[in-house]
């Protein structure tokens, strides 16, 4: 952990919240590209983004300092973007199938004008890439985010979601097959 | 030849394989799982090219801006920048306890006049905030320390961090008491010093056992018991001060 960041922990445990933001500033946009992936929209992204930061300066005081501050905002982080799924999962398990037909498949993906990045990937790779992410369960899409994006060992992922390790591994490599049968057959196309 | 299974090309590529040197072993002398590893990796790449949201420059700055409101707002201590604000902070101290010594033996009654210098009631009253602030902070390090319960070693860097800050802060106070015969402040401050000094020069991780005699010894002294007693009556001080 950086000095600068210790410090800003020690000043805000001693009461001085302005220094909250050192560490606010410094995190949100690994967060929000966390939250992001785990949830496939914005909206929700930003509210765990806040959310985790709330948490964490109440919680604070509980902070030990063995995991660096970052792995620590991550598990709170997944642990919130966890709950937001599983219970958007839920809802949609209830919904009428009408309702289905009118969900924008696109809706996982980021609105607004695209970067060079999202132009690097073609729009049919894209839909098929949210959508086979939005068949994960809620399970499956935080271990594999947390193992295929933040590099983060089964182990840890165990810890993090409040799992078994084996259970960890379990949800990572049923992702990894669901997505590979979502988009095996796009590699013929050349794309 | 047993081939790799699914499974262990996942853990392979993920670096998590149970036997990795066997894995890369059998992936070069085995075309059928090299092409299977392939397929794999070329799937994971895909993944690792979706795009992510675009984020503004200031993005940091406005999850801060929404955030501020909810946070309490507590006791300000010291300034951001940290270096230059300590500095600023004990300037500040040195100049009121200076400030609260000379009216304490000057005898001159000063006119309290709009515009003119502090009055002896408005130096007391910072002072007894500043002293007020110490010791709560004080009182934070020391209960943080004491109520930790490691099973391992724990590491007090955050603590050592703000007890250093302190030690200069308490001997600056404890010689303003000493001098102006606030006898009963000064005899903790002095307590208080040698706590202060152990946290701040000792080891930064702590064995459970070594933490476990540092809670013995403040809770022997009554430590955190003084502190509290003497700083309420600080804070009632300070109130009165402000009537």
């Amino acid at each position: 952990m950086e000095t600068s960041e210790q410090v800003a922990i020690a000043q805000v445990r001693a009461g001085y919240t302005e220094a909250f933001r050192v560490l606010v500033e410094r995190h949100s946009r690994g967060l929000f590209r966390l939250a992001w992936r785990m949830t496939g929209n914005r909206q929700d992204a930003e509210d765990v983004v806040q959310e985790t930061f709330l948490r964490a300066y109440r919680q604070l005081r509980r902070f030990d300092g063995r995991a660096s501050f970052g792995t620590w905002l991550h598990r709170i982080a997944a642990n919130r973007a966890l709950d937001l799924v599983r219970a958007r999962k839920l809802r949609e398990a209830h919904r009428p199938r009408a309702d289905e037909e009118e969900s924008d498949p696109l809706a996982g993906l980021p609105g607004g004008e695209p970067g060079p990045e999202r132009l690097a990937m073609s729009g049919e790779v894209q839909r098929k890439l949210a959508e086979a992410m939005d068949r994960l369960s809620a399970d499956e899409r935080a271990a594999f985010v947390l193992r295929h994006f933040e590099g983060v060992s089964s182990e840890d992922i165990g810890r993090a979601l409040g799992v078994h390790p084996v259970t960890a591994r379990q949800a990572v490599f049923r992702a990894v097959q669901k997505l590979r049968r979502s988009l095996e057959p796009l590699m013929g196309t050349g794309i | 030849m047993s081939h790799l299974s699914e499974e262990q090309l996942v853990w392979h590529y993920y670096g998590e394989a149970e036997d990795a040197a066997g894995a890369d072993e059998h992936l070069a002398r085995c075309p059928e799982c090299r092409q299977a590893y392939a397929a794999l990796q070329r799937v994971l790449n895909l993944v690792d090219g979706a795009p992510a949201p675009g984020l503004g420059e200031s993005y940091g700055r406005e999850v801060w801006e929404r955030l501020r409101p909810a946070l309490p707002k507590r006791r300000r201590w010291l300034p951001l920048e940290f270096p230059r604000g300590w500095a600023v902070v004990v300037a500040t101290a040195a100049l009121v306890a200076l400030a609260f010594v000379a009216g304490r033996y000057s005898h001159r009654q000063e006119p309290i006049a709009q515009g003119g210098p502090p009055s002896q009631q408005v130096r007391d009253r910072v002072l007894l905030v500043a002293v007020g602030d110490h010791l709560e902070r004080s009182q934070m390090v020391l209960a943080e320390l004491v109520n930790t319960r490691p099973r391992a070693v724990v590491d007090i860097s955050p603590e050592r961090q703000i007890a250093s800050d302190l030690v200069g802060e308490n001997r600056l106070y404890r010689q303003t008491a000493a001098f102006s015969g606030e006898t009963a402040l000064a005899s903790l401050l002095e307590e208080l010093e040698p706590l202060l000094l152990e946290i701040a020069r000792g080891p930064s991780r702590l064995t459970a056992i070594e933490l476990e005699r540092f809670r013995r010894r403040v809770e022997s002294e009554g430590m955190l018991f003084k502190i509290r007693v003497v700083g309420s009556n600080v804070r009632e001080r300070e109130k009165d001060k402000e009537l």
